[in-house]
């Protein structure tokens, strides 16, 4: 597989929308691992605006973001895989991604159910994305009727990732997917396995606890239950796919990044927040794991002082193990300074 | 976990002697959330016309459940305590309930869903145990997947019999006397495919004898699935002690621990109140007696540790001592 053509350094211009709605990922002081999970759908105030009530975010990168998406594929056909037990998973994955998306933005997505299901049969749905110019109809159950697998199809239409999530014998299997802007892991390598097994190397959470209970709660979900958590870590350029497969291509800059200038640096290096969904699906039973990954460049970050102040103190109390499986080892230090060093002058 | 919805009765039907099926839509009469197939809703059932305390009580989902205009239940009429009988009332309850009345419910919840890994489906169902089978069939018909259904049932007493008829065809058998279930399941369970799953609901002892043919016949206990519902009344256990918040409680023989605190004034989030949902969990401090756990949702790992137990059906039992004392924590 060849890499992908490297980004251009000048990144563009974060749309005002992209900061107002950037969420935060630092509500304490210092950060650890916890069972961070919280009711869906909350709305949360930031000094730059909020975010939150939806759990299919729609914003002003979406083209664009849908484009890298396709090119990924197109590249890396195994950023997509569903195991064969897990189709009935991805119709459910669809629908519930187009009625998300449809109160998200009424104005833009509208679902609808054309006839109803009786005896066992197939109901006939009508889907319209105004801002992709589709108006489809299909039959649910019927590949015929779809354009693409399902999963696929609607994964060019959302900017999540998205891991099904199968459960039985009480264990919870990553069985289907699509993620084209993994952070620092292969979609490709972990499908099929375990929820535990996916989440193997990453330190601390097993002597903790914090998998297992994780685990125990993503179990009792109940149908349409939908919970939501936040994860992060620094991203060097806006560079949507650092998955383990591109690595040649991405790697070199954490090394790099501590001899550009200021300058440079501040632009360069970004708060990468992932909002990650759990929903329990209603026909399969599957668990849709939605990551949503937001990139915000430190220069805009320090424009908002309580968010400066906060992930200077987070990145630099960050213990070395976390600093390590985050990748960001080699660059936290100069992180933090440069964070301290925009703090306004008295 | 504990958020209601309302629904209105929309029909009734008693067209099977002692089973009444139930058409609840919402008030507003749009879509109902879809559910996954043998999930149930939790009915509340309230106090009062014999009925001591309030009651919430499962019944399984036998409609469409796929974006469903109505939610579907079928109740069989159990006698209560104030006609000689043994159940809470709540069944009589529902038998009550006429067209317009309201009624509240958890959204449905998910307890026995068909295994996707599975390359052929066997439901056995007796009796009432038939209702969350139907709604298995139901998707597996909708799915292409490979299934098959029989169904033991008391000669006219047979709810859903034309639904699953049409609805399966020849996937379906109807059997009317125990012999002839043990006689045709001796035969279906020794001959299916690698990889086929069985699905029982019914009776306590109907379903321990479909499990204990099973195990004869070398299926192995994660091809198997019990629908627990069915379970019979639990016995009303010996008394024993509480010490919460520096207080000391006496909970009587048919009372259960959860009673017992609510009635002392503490609130324990509880939901089903028969062992299954996990919402009433208590720790348990050092120093308590053994634990006699009934309930069907803590895992073995969980009451070897000993430090937990589901206030709803589980108690104490007496140490070497002979005292029977748990200290909780809420």
């Amino acid at each position: 597989m060849t890499p992908p053509p490297t980004l251009s350094p000048a990144a563009p211009t974060t749309a005002p929308d992209l900061v107002a709605g950037f969420p935060f990922p630092f509500p304490n002081p210092t950060y650890r691992y916890t069972t961070n999970v919280e009711p869906a759908r909350g709305v949360v105030t930031t000094p730059a605006g909020q975010w939150g009530a939806a759990v299919v975010d729609v914003d002003s990168a979406y083209g664009e973001e849908l484009a890298e998406r396709a090119a990924i594929l197109e590249r890396d056909p195994s950023r997509h895989a569903v195991l064969p037990h897990m189709d009935v998973a991805c119709w459910d994955a669809m629908l519930c991604l187009m009625r998300e998306l449809a109160l998200a933005r009424p104005d833009a997505f509208t679902l609808e159910v054309l006839d109803d299901l009786e005896g066992g049969s197939r109901a006939a749905y009508r889907w319209r994305n105004d801002l992709l110019g589709i108006d489809h109809t299909f039959v649910l159950g019927d590949a015929s009727t779809l354009p693409d697998e399902p999963l696929r199809w609607i994964t060019a239409q959302v900017q999540e990732d998205v891991v099904l999530l199968d459960e039985r014998d009480g264990v919870l299997w990553g069985d289907a997917g699509v993620v084209t802007f993994a952070a620092d892991w292969s979609f490709g390598f972990d499908v099929g396995m375990s929820f535990l097994e996916i989440h193997g190397p990453v330190p601390r959470i097993h002597s903790e606890g914090v998998i297992t209970r994780a685990h125990e709660f993503i179990k009792r979900l109940q149908p349409n239950e939908t919970y939501r958590r936040t994860n992060w870590t620094l991203t060097v350029h806006r560079r949507l796919d650092v998955s383990t497969e591109t690595y040649p291509a991405w790697g070199p800059d954490r090394p790099m990044v501590l001899t550009v200038d200021d300058e440079t640096f501040g632009r360069l290096v970004h708060l990468r927040t992932e909002v990650q969904h759990l929903v329990r699906l209603p026909e399969s039973g599957a668990v849709m794991f939605l990551i949503r990954s937001y990139l915000l460049p430190f220069d805009e970050l320090a424009r908002v002082e309580e968010w400066r102040e906060r992930a200077a103190a987070v990145i630099a109390e960050l213990p070395e193990d976390m600093a390590d499986y985050k990748g960001i080892a080699t660059y936290r230090d100069r992180a933090a300074a440069w964070l301290r060093a925009q703090a306004p002058t008295p | 976990m504990n958020a209601r919805i309302e629904l209105v009765v929309a029909a009734v039907d008693d067209a099977v002697p002692g089973i009444r099926s139930l058409t609840l839509a919402a008030p507003d009469g749009g879509r109902l959330p879809s559910f996954t197939p043998g999930s149930h809703l939790v009915l509340d059932v309230p106090a009062g016309e014999g009925r001591p305390r309030r009651a919430a009580n499962a019944y399984s989902l036998t409609g469409e459940s796929i974006d469903p205009r109505h939610y579907a239940i079928s109740v069989l009429r159990c006698a209560p305590v104030a006609e000689g009988g043994t159940a809470g009332g709540g069944s009589a309850w529902v038998h009550e309930l006429v067209i317009g009345d309201r009624v509240t419910a958890t959204p449905p919840r998910s307890a026995f869903a068909p295994v996707h890994l599975a390359t052929r489906h066997l439901l056995v169902g007796a009796g009432i145990g038939i209702t969350p089978l139907l709604s298995h069939l139901r998707s597996h018909v909708r799915w292409g997947r490979e299934a098959e259904l029989v169904y033991l049932f008391r000669d006219g007493h047979g709810a859903h019999v034309d639904e699953l008829k049409e609805l399966g065809g020849d996937r379906v058998t109807f059997l009317a006397d125990r012999a002839g279930l043990a006689e045709d399941l001796v035969v279906r369970l020794a001959d299916q495919p690698l990889g086929t799953h069985l699905y029982t609901c019914g009776p306590a002892g109907f379903m321990d004898a479909v499990v204990d043919l099973a195990t004869e016949l070398g299926w192995p206990s994660s091809r198997v699935h019990l629908e627990p519902f069915g379970v019979a009344a639990l016995d009303p256990g010996d008394p024993f002690t509480v010490g919460v918040a520096g207080e000391v409680l006496e909970v009587p023989s048919g009372t259960s621990l959860l009673e017992a605190l609510e009635d002392a004034g503490h609130v324990v989030p509880n939901l089903c109140r028969q062992g299954v949902c996990g919402e009433c969990r208590v720790d348990v401090a050092p120093g308590s007696s053994p634990l006699l756990h009934r309930d069907l949702f803590l895992d073995e790992e969980t009451r070897g540790a000993g430090d937990c137990l589901m206030a709803c059906v589980s108690r104490a039992v007496p140490a070497a001592d002979g005292r029977a004392h748990l200290e909780v924590t809420l």
